[in-house]
């Protein structure tokens, strides 16, 4: 068995040899799951639970990319499973809290901003704060705050530049939710950078 | 008379225009659009003649482009950083495995 696993294994491009995915693998897997999921346990079980689901399919691994690429694919299956389940799940309360947020950033008869979320010049707008190490922190917070629809979604198109149809079919929203999130989210972070900077 | 009906049809085109033209929420929802790459060109005038009269979201329109920059660095600062998980949990992993292997 383990003999003739090696045998198909040299004529494909790229082999597999689960033996050393720890050793190789663990930390670039760990990183790539908590990045997407701020959750360090939760990222370990994903980690796990992505060897294991590779080794039940090592036999169809067709070596046409390379153990690395596959791995992260099914790892990054297993991530957007739990942001369908988060997705799922509150639904319904964030479309309560969202109607909220719109009144709040803009007049509801004409659309002019807020007063108090009216985009303000305060140093964001030069590409210098990309350096600043105090700004990122503080963005990571504002993301945190984030439904976790919205930050789902803003992950998906920021963090790995999927397209669009595709993010919509996986989370399962339509078209028009996905803008109106991205907007929101957008709308939010930036208020967010806004009032915790100045 | 088609004088008259062509004034009609320029008035409510106005309209339409003047909408656009002082709705901030429409404007920076167009302007998310048109930062990901999927905005029509009808979508795109639009913008154009919100932003000429607008300063407030010509400001939202730099920021917006910036957080979409520092939001990549941040991400990829966290893929590079202090992410190594701890020996033991390795060991364990290594370990399952292996039995997983021998079965």
């Amino acid at each position: 068995m383990e003999t003739d696993k090696n045998r198909t294994a040299a004529t494909k491009l790229y082999s597999c040899n689960p033996q050393q995915w720890v050793a190789q693998y663990a930390d670039y897997l760990y990183g790539y799951a908590i990045t997407r999921i701020d959750d360090e346990d939760l990222a370990k079980d994903l980690v796990q639970e992505t060897f294991l689901s590779a080794l039940e399919k090592v036999d169809r691994f067709e070596g046409r990319s390379s153990e690395s690429t596959w791995l992260t694919a099914i790892l990054k299956n297993k991530i957007i499973d739990i942001y369908r389940k988060k997705a799922s799940g509150l639904r319904q309360l964030e479309s309560d809290v969202s109607l909220k947020y719109d009144t709040d950033f803009f007049n509801e008869e004409d659309g002019h901003w807020n007063e108090n979320h009216r985009p303000q010049v305060f140093g964001l707008e030069d590409y210098d704060v990309l350096g600043k190490k105090e700004l990122r922190g503080i963005l990571k917070l504002c993301l945190q705050k984030l439904p976790s629809l919205w930050l789902s979604v803003f992950t998906m198109k920021h963090m790995d530049d999927e397209a669009s149809a595709a993010i919509c079919t996986e989370l399962n929203i339509t078209d028009a939710n996905f803008w109106v999130i991205m907007h929101r989210t957008k709308i939010n972070l930036r208020s967010c950078l806004q009032k915790n900077w100045l | 008379m088609p004088a008259k009906k062509l004034a009609l049809i320029n008035l409510i085109k106005m309209s339409e225009l003047k909408k656009i033209a002082y709705n901030c929420k429409k404007a920076t929802y167009l302007i998310e659009k048109k930062l990901i790459g999927e905005i029509t060109i009808r979508e795109k005038l639009e913008l154009k003649l919100h932003l000429a009269g607008c300063s407030i979201c010509r400001t939202f329109e730099r920021q917006s482009l910036i957080i979409n920059q520092m939001v990549k660095v941040l991400f990829k600062d966290g893929q590079k950083h202090n992410l190594k998980l701890d020996n033991q949990f390795k060991t364990k992993l290594q370990q399952r495995l292996e039995n997983e292997l021998k079965k």
